[in-house]
């Protein structure tokens, strides 16, 4: 099953696990799947109208899915999905 | 809190002296628990403004990704952020406020004026969501 990895800030909404197992075909199933097993994530990666939020960014293995088939982008046992907020800011 | 090694602490002073008068930025890994954060490795990265380098950093995420790897094979966690404010107080601002989204990490800021490093500072990001977060000023303990 594709791996999941969970930055540390979310890790307290999935039972401080830092990667979940998940069975999914799709980049989009996995992320369904992963709030599924942990309702809570959900607020944290979706808008109120259920779009990933914007500083959100989801790669498989070393590829931003955005550049890829976004949530269509399909996935694969062993393949590495992470979840990663983005990191900026400045004076 | 956060602790840190005095060589770590001095490099990423350093970091911040190397390339004024623009931003740098990188990444705290160690352990993490309820009040604090314990550095055990610091990564230098790229700062990806490059239309805006001097008030702007951003990381990107693939090199994130790449720590993140690195420091999970030693057992280490990302744990916070770190970046400077060439020719600026070591306060966190607004951008920095609206930019940071990794809540119970610690964001360190180093002034760096006139080429040199002068006061660093941690503020751990507090909250719960995106609507109420806030940095939270935090000790340094260098050990």
């Amino acid at each position: 099953m594709p791996k999941i990895h969970i930055p540390t800030p979310l890790r307290q909404y999935v039972g401080k696990q830092p990667t979940i197992e998940v069975k999914a075909g799709s980049i989009g199933d996995a992320l369904s799947g992963l709030v599924s097993q942990h309702p809570e994530l959900r607020r944290h990666l979706y808008t109120d109208d259920g779009k990933l939020r914007a500083f959100v960014n989801v790669y498989l293995n070393d590829e931003d899915v955005r550049y890829l088939q976004k949530e269509a982008t399909a996935v694969k046992d062993g393949d590495s999905i992470s979840i990663v907020p983005s990191i900026a800011g400045g004076r | 809190m956060l602790k840190i090694c005095r060589t770590d602490f001095d490099a990423l002073r350093r970091h911040g002296e190397e390339t004024y008068p623009n931003e740098c930025c990188g990444v705290l890994l160690g352990q993490m628990d309820d009040d604090q954060r314990i550095v055990a490795s610091v990564a230098r990265c790229g700062n990806t403004r490059s239309d805006s380098p001097r008030n702007r950093y951003h990381i990107d995420p693939k090199e994130l990704i790449r720590i993140q790897r690195e420091g999970r094979e030693r057992g280490e966690d990302i744990v916070g952020f770190y970046h400077s404010h060439p020719d600026h107080p070591a306060r966190w601002s607004q951008t920095d406020l609206a930019e940071a989204h990794w809540i119970g990490c610690s964001y360190v800021i180093t002034s760096v004026e006139k080429g040199k490093a002068v006061n660093t500072n941690s503020f751990e990001l507090t909250g719960t969501d995106e609507n109420d977060k806030k940095l939270s000023d935090e000790k340094i303990e260098v050990a």
